[in-house]
């Protein structure tokens, strides 16, 4: 019987734990965009939040949802191509640099100038990432990465060259006024010390592509997709995991020892050293240094869905009400607890639910 | 005897004449010319502050005597001018050395100097006096310093050749207008605008868009805040310059803007027959009954009854800038002035105008009552008029053109270009389409034009000025002399991509060694005459010998050009002979696909940018 009273008391507390835990990853309710509403192509490769801005990188145009209206930009209006890959804002001014498929663009004030292989010193037009940092423009390119110096108009470039990056494939940049780092597809991360002006490269210790044999050895893999560079914590995403690394260690996560829902990450965006985003191609996950939510409809019912695993690895379920446009999730944005997601099937936005 | 005494004497004459004739050249060379170009009143209204450019000074005049009190140096090309909101400070740009000089307004003392962008043109402050805003010509962009820590905070891209400034009434925004048009495409309308800065953001907010306009001088708000208008020149670049008979190479006119109009209405200043060239400087009375406009090309300010050019404006649908007959609705007076008027200047009291004459060393004060100069101010200048003086008065009037409707200066805008391409010889409509080259420092460059027809300047600028260009009246042989002597002594402005120690940059190493290379990465050995250094060879970087580079387009008669000169070529842009190419990149990138202009296409993209580092040194 006492057995029996303990064991009760243990499921209540475990449920009690759980309602608490689940009460405290974030809920959101979910407004979502396509065509129907405004939005200039379902397929969002990225979205950048600049309060009361929202801008949507797409397959066919460059949105900007402001005051409930969409506005489009194409390369009749002066972008450099019409698929917008990745986004970032110069916050000092307001301008906003488009990656795009034909070169990158800068919107200020309803202007766009465009920058590309051409009329430039931009390394190469097919450009999936750009990051701004005072006066410097980061991008990265298919044929290496380059930094705009947008007072003199001059380019540095980077690639196999001058750095020890043996592919040239770079996806993603993060630029902070320490260090600046960049995702190398296949060639893993990349920094470029600030003060010494100096490349470093990590990559996978195990050399495997398709295994894991070291982990928190290194890098998860070499085929990265995203770096995210917070609070002097780089967080990577890959094809095949993720990573965090604090200058001195290294952490990886796992489908099968985390609580991500899929090892093939296309995009990271962490919030602060301990808390991040990551964009994968079986929803969109969160991590609060411990604790694990997941963000999606479901992939069988479709039906929203919000999954929750703990620090010590029990999972369970949250009922809602709405979910993400898709779980095949490209990127996230945000400010403050205002969400917006890019996903293969529309832009959503997570309302934070209090 | 006699006859020998005689002829001693006369060479003892000519010789004391020579010495006497080279000490007044002396004097009058070391002394420098003013070129006042804009001002302001000292904060008790007893001064006058005058920037004068050329003498790198600001000069403070009493306005009761008349007498310059009180000199004081700032950097190097000073242009613009304005006082803080408390007026206890003067900002001075300084254009060539990228600067702004804070002069005290009690002990008139420089007290520091900050930083600015390429080619500070003006600086103003916001209305709390704690954030400065500088407009940069060279480097696009408007530089915001924070005043207490003296540092640059920030830069916002501005238009091409951004130079003026003003701040709103309200104090809320900041306009920018641009000397330059913003880089288009090929042989379309140019594009400039009016860029907004919101103070407080800091950010621009908006860009309201100048069609068909190139060049926009001046630009002032009435104290109501509902009426904004911008000085500008509107090129007729895309039509043979044949068309000059029929006034249609520049129309002079003004964009009105604000709640007292509907969008941005562009009207002209010019009459059916005559013209009123380079619109500068602009004042609004304080009851917004008259607006005044200098034309430096004609040495004339206009008066103009804004209440008639509201209505006039407001009973049509749209601009109206080439419709030269709407001016006799809204012009109520000429006054004639000094020569190349700028900055101008209204008394509080709104009785006197005060007119910049930068190339007379004169501010003339008009009586806005009776519409006519009452006083003109002596800064100060050299008495003696030079040769080069006088070719540089030639170079900005206008009155040689038919109906006074262009000068050099109109195209050379201030001495530089205006970043257009022109149809502009009789030579079949839409043939030899040019671009407009920078004219720093010509010296060793002949010959001239981009088909090299011209084996010097007095040829340039004489027959081919007075049968193609002007269609009126020329410059006589002393003129011409005087003219070619002054376009000679046009110095080359700082070039900012050179290191202060002179060294090259590790990438700008490597682009001389392109530069100068004699065998392609192959190991192939180069032509001669395809090696960059060959033709572009010599302290101006030209070897003034025709080439085919494959370049030329089926409209020209002739796909041999003239091996352009590359000083400061980094802030000429367009380039090629015609213009096409929009960056110093599509020179090769698109325009040299069968390595006839260098060769280039073994070059990466690394490569590639190191040669354009290098060039942008030179």
């Amino acid at each position: 019987m006492k057995t029996r009273i303990r064991l009760i008391a243990l499921c209540f507390n475990l449920a009690l734990t759980c309602a608490a835990m689940a009460q405290d990853m974030p809920r959101f309710r979910w407004e979502n965009f396509t065509t129907e509403n405004g939005l200039p192509n379902n397929h969002v490769y990225c979205v950048l939040v600049d309060a009361p801005r929202i801008w949507a990188g797409t397959d066919d145009g460059l949105g900007l949802l402001q005051d409930g209206k969409w506005k489009v930009y194409r390369p009749a209006d002066g972008l450099a191509h019409q698929a917008v890959l990745g986004l970032a804002l110069d916050k000092r001014t307001g301008d906003v640099w488009a990656a795009t498929l034909g070169g990158i663009s800068r919107i200020s004030a309803g202007r766009i100038d465009s920058f590309t292989q051409l009329n430039s010193g931009l390394p190469n037009d097919v450009v999936y990432g750009v990051g701004v940092l005072g006066d410097y423009v980061w991008v990265a390119t298919a044929a290496g990465g380059g930094r705009l110096n947008t007072r003199t108009n001059q380019w540095s470039l980077y690639n196999e060259r001058n750095t020890p990056m043996y592919e040239i494939w770079t996806y993603a940049v993060s630029p902070a006024t320490d260090k600046v780092y960049y995702a190398v597809w296949g060639a893993g991360v990349l920094e470029y010390d600030v003060a010494t002006q100096h490349w470093k490269d990590y990559n996978d210790p195990d050399g495997e592509t398709e295994m894991v044999l070291f982990k928190d050895q290194g890098l998860i893999h070499e085929i990265t997709t995203s770096v995210s560079y917070v609070d002097k914590i780089l967080w990577v995403a890959t094809y095949f995991g993720a990573s965090r690394y604090d200058g001195r260690n290294w952490h990886n996560f796992l489908t099968k020892d985390s609580g991500l829902p899929s090892n093939f990450l296309n995009q990271v965006k962490a919030i602060d050293a301990n808390r991040a985003w990551f964009s994968t191609d079986k929803g969109l996950a969160y991590y609060d240094g411990a604790n694990w939510a997941v963000y999606r409809p479901a992939l069988d019912t479709h039906k929203p869905e919000m999954l929750i695993r703990d620090a010590s690895g029990r999972t369970f379920s949250v009922p809602v009400d709405t979910a993400p446009a898709h779980n095949y999730i490209l990127g996230v944005d945000f400010q403050g607890d205002d969400l917006w997601v890019a996903t293969a099937e529309g832009l959503s936005h997570g309302i934070r639910q209090k | 005897m006699i006859r020998k005494r005689f002829q001693l004497a006369i060479a003892v004459g000519l010789l004391v004449a020579a010495v006497l004739a080279l000490g007044a050249w002396s004097a009058s060379e070391q002394e420098r010319y003013l070129n006042p170009v804009e001002m302001a009143f000292s904060p008790d209204g007893r001064f006058l502050y005058v920037i004068c450019e050329n003498a790198d000074q600001l000069r403070v005049v009493d306005l009761a005597s008349g007498a310059v009190v009180k000199q004081i140096t700032v950097g190097r090309m000073p242009t613009g001018l304005s006082l803080s909101p408390d007026g206890k400070q003067i900002y001075v740009a300084n254009s060539w050395s990228d600067n702004i000089s804070v002069i005290d307004s009690d002990t008139l003392e420089v007290t520091r100097t900050l930083p600015a962008g390429f080619e500070p043109i003006s600086a103003i402050s916001d209305r709390d006096g704690k954030t400065l805003y500088a407009a940069n010509r060279l480097s696009n962009d408007i530089s915001v310093l924070d005043l207490a820590s003296g540092k640059e905070i920030k830069r916002l891209v501005a238009g091409r050749g951004a130079s003026y400034l003003s701040l709103t009434p309200d104090g809320k925004y900041i306009y920018c207008t641009h000397i330059y048009p913003n880089i288009g495409k090929f042989r379309t309308p140019p594009e400039s605008e009016i860029t907004v800065v919101d103070t407080l953001t800091q950010e621009i907010v908006e860009r309201k868009p100048l069609h068909s306009i190139a060049g926009v001088f001046h630009v002032a708000t009435s104290t109501d805040g509902k009426l904004s208008v911008v000085a500008e020149l509107q090129p007729k670049n895309l039509i043979p310059l044949a068309h000059v008979e029929h006034g249609w190479a520049f129309v002079d006119s003004l964009a009105i803007f604000g709640e007292d109009v509907n969008g941005i209405v562009q009207v002209p200043i010019d009459e059916l027959e005559r013209y009123f060239a380079r619109p500068f400087g602009l004042a609004i009375s304080k009851d917004k009954s008259k607006i005044f406009v200098t034309s430096g090309g004609a040495a004339t300010v206009t008066v103009i009854d804004t209440q008639q050019l509201l209505a006039f404006a407001r009973s049509q649908h749209s601009s109206f800038a080439n419709d030269l007959s709407a001016s006799a609705n809204y012009v109520i007076a000429r006054v004639p002035v000094g020569p190349d008027p700028r900055g101008v200047l209204l008394s509080p009291d709104g009785s006197r105008l005060y007119v910049a004459n930068r190339l007379g060393d004169t501010v003339d004060v008009i009586d806005t009552n009776r519409n006519e100069v009452t006083r003109s101010i002596d800064l100060g200048g050299p008495k003696t008029i030079t040769g080069k003086r006088r070719g540089e008065r030639l170079f900005y009037n206008a009155k040689f053109a038919f109906q006074g409707q262009f000068s050099c200066a109109n195209c050379h805008l201030d001495s530089t270009f205006d970043g257009l391409n022109w149809d502009l010889e009789p030579d079949g409509f839409g043939k030899d389409i040019v671009d407009n080259r920078s004219i720093e420092d010509l010296s060793g460059t002949e010959p001239f034009k981009w088909n090299g027809g011209n084996p010097n300047l007095q040829t340039e600028c004489g027959p081919r000025t007075e049968k193609f260009f002007y269609r009126s009246q020329s410059y006589n042989d002393k003129e011409l002399a005087d003219l070619v002597s002054y376009i000679f002594s046009i110095p080359l402005r700082p070039n900012r991509y050179r290191l202060p120690n002179g060294q090259l940059t590790a990438a700008q190493e490597r682009g001389k060694a392109i530069f100068e290379r004699t065998f392609t990465k192959a190991g192939k050995p180069i032509p001669e005459n395809n090696q960059c250094a060959y033709c572009h060879s010599g302290p101006k970087y030209t070897n003034r010998r025709l080439f085919d580079v494959g370049s030329g387009k089926p409209t020209d008669r002739s796909p041999l050009i003239d091996t352009a000169h590359l000083p400061n070529i980094a802030y000429s842009a367009p380039y090629l002979h015609d213009g096409s190419a929009r960056s110093l990149e599509e020179i090769w990138t698109v325009f040299n696909p069968h390595d006839t202009h260098g060769v280039t296409n073994d070059l990466t993209k690394d490569e590639l940018n190191d040669l354009i580092e290098y060039l942008r040194t030179l």
